[in-house]
């Protein structure tokens, strides 16, 4: 029977309060971490938050009458206590799946983390988890190559990779930075990389930047007989610009381009992931602006689902954290989301702050870095918790060496290698590194004099957020 | 400047300078860590090959494949069998081991086990 139109407000619970709902395959889904004003009910806020970043608003509409609500609504389906913290709470919120564009992960995120983030009835809001339905995942175009292309165009198979960050991050000229880059890529490194603020200063414009970089590869591929890159950053103030400087790096032969895919935007991202894809480009992705976004516990975007939208956006390498340097990263969370980022079926569990099972269909898998204050003496570890299809970037612990990058990058290419070497001889790496590392060094003085200089530097501060867990 | 080593490393000199890929920064593998990687390759469930070239060749994709891949072979020393044959047949070529993982598409590992000289 046709339902009659009253003005007003209504409850939200009366609409969109569904706990009887049984989310369907194709639903996209949706954990929120909901703090509360003082005394509005749970299940009303939940409600509130499904309504509003859904078909909601805050008045009864007489043109919600003309269209099927209750199928388009956004579902709070459950209610859950957050672990070890009254103030908040986990809602579960399923959301049809033609409520938004195919391939549209800014469509999705503008609903999802749109104006229901700044509800009154809200203290703090977060957005922990979404489960991407296969269904929408084979909408969206994904990584450009994807791991195992990357591997074979590279020809680098059974080990990270291996990338240093080139500083100062910003003032050098371009052929002073080329330099820079050659002596790495020379000493043993796959890649060598843009820092994220080197665009097109009036220092170094990105022309030149290209050229002398290029020339760097070419040489140092030459000397050594080994396939080499660099990412250069074509992140721009315009996705015109970044694409002309995209199809220049590509008509000099750069295999990989990159880009900030937060403050460069996701509609820029996701054409410049398509585009590498037309063009055999491999595409490295940076991440400025996550911490704003995903380090509160209780406010903002969780790491986990920025992971997901870059994978569906489209980027060949996401940085992932360290766990171990200067950069903030609890470690199973992380292992969470790289697995997030790599494989094609990623099951719930909670212990990794995984809230759904993730299916990713036939989308390729994206390449975490781990970069940010790590030395060779971390090395063990890095290649126990990332495993071989990583990239780990030492940055200062490549420049840092005295005697230079090329020292340096030797260094890091024998410690990784003589890692990969024990534990495929089944050594437990992190319990044997230091032995590891030291008869490695006796083989090479570059990796020695490193061992000697970082000896001492440790990052022991604990994490600021972390898997929700009782502590009481 | 005294305490400070040179890297030496150049486009003349090959033999010094060349690499190849994963392990090429170590040592040549000993025998016995030679059977730890194929024992690694077995357990992974990869499917070893063998492949070489002439050093000045080593930058091809492809390599000339030595036989075939040695499909569901889990017997270290009829790996190691062959590699000794390939090394017999082309003593002054580069010969890498492969693992290939047929459900990933690619190379689970490629290294090479016995090192020609570069010119």
């Amino acid at each position: 029977m046709a339902k009659t139109y009253s003005a007003g407000v209504k409850e939200y619970r009366e609409t969109y309060w569904m706990p009887e709902y049984t989310p369907k395959e194709t639903d996209i889904l949706a954990c929120f971490k909901i703090t509360p004003q003082d005394g509005v009910p749970r299940e009303e806020v939940a409600a509130a938050v499904a309504a509003e970043s859904s078909t909601g608003t805050w008045t009864t509409v007489w043109t919600d009458l003309l269209t099927d609500l209750d199928y388009y609504k956004g579902r709070a389906y459950a209610i859950e206590d957050v672990p070890g913290d009254d103030t908040c709470f986990y809602a579960f919120v399923a959301y049809p799946i033609d409520l938004f564009e195919e391939g549209s992960v800014v469509n999705v995120l503008t609903s999802l983390v749109g104006n229901v983030f700044g509800f009154k009835a809200l203290r703090a809001l977060r957005l922990e988890d979404i489960r991407f339905p296969v269904a929408y995942v084979m909408t969206c175009n994904g990584p450009p190559q994807g791991i195992q292309v990357e591997r074979d165009i590279l020809n680098k198979y059974g080990r990270p990779l291996l990338g240093c960050t080139i500083k100062p991050k910003l003032g050098l000229s371009a052929k002073n930075y080329g330099r820079a880059c050659y002596e790495g890529l020379r000493g043993g490194l796959d890649f060598t990389k843009d820092d994220e603020n080197v665009n097109s200063q009036p220092f170094m414009r990105w022309r030149h930047r290209c050229d002398f970089v290029m020339e760097a590869i070419h040489k140092a591929e030459a000397e050594t007989g080994e396939r080499k890159g660099h990412y250069l950053n074509v992140t721009a103030p315009t996705s015109d610009e970044m694409m002309k400087r995209a199809e220049y790096a590509k008509e000099i032969g750069a295999p990989i381009i990159m880009h900030d895919y937060l403050t460069g935007g996701l509609s820029a991202n996701t054409q410049l992931a398509q585009w590498c894809q037309d063009n055999g480009m491999l595409l490295h992705i940076h991440r400025a602006m996550h911490a704003v976004l995903d380090r509160n516990p209780h406010h903002g975007i969780h790491f986990r689902v920025l992971t997901k939208i870059l994978r569906l956006s489209g980027g060949d390498h996401l940085h992932s954290g360290t766990v171990v340097g200067k950069l903030e990263g609890d470690r199973d969370a992380t292992l969470g989301w790289i697995d997030t980022m790599r494989d094609s079926y990623i099951k719930e569990d909670r212990s990794r702050g995984l809230f759904f099972d993730q299916d990713w269909g036939a989308m390729p898998g994206v390449i975490p870095v781990a970069s940010g204050g790590i030395h060779v003496w971390h090395m063990p570890a890095l290649v126990s918790i990332f495993g071989d299809d990583s990239c780990l970037q030492f940055g200062g612990g490549t420049l840092g060496h005295p005697w230079g990058n090329a020292a340096g990058a030797a260094a890091n290419r024998v410690a990784v290698e003589a890692c990969v070497e024990a534990r495929n001889s089944g050594v437990e790496l992190e319990k044997e590194g230091k032995d590891i590392l030291t008869k490695a060094a006796k083989h090479s003085p570059e990796l020695a004099i490193a061992m000697e200089t970082w000896k001492e530097i440790k990052f022991e501060f604990d994490t600021v957020d972390k898997i929700d867990v009782a502590h009481k | 400047m005294s305490d400070v080593q040179d890297y030496n490393s150049s486009l003349s000199d090959a033999a010094q300078s060349r690499k190849y890929e994963t392990f090429s920064y170590l040592p040549p593998l000993s025998e016995e860590s030679t059977r730890a990687q194929i024992q690694y390759i077995v357990d992974k469930g990869w499917n070893p090959g063998i492949e070489h070239t002439e050093p000045e060749n080593a930058v091809s994709n492809y390599w000339y494949m030595w036989k075939l891949p040695m499909f569901g072979e889990t017997d270290v020393d009829a790996i190691l069998g062959e590699i000794e044959n390939c090394r017999k047949a082309h003593p002054d070529n580069h010969i890498r081991l492969l693992g290939f993982d047929n459900f990933a598409q690619s190379a689970g590992t490629a290294m090479v086990v016995h090192r020609g000289v570069s010119v």
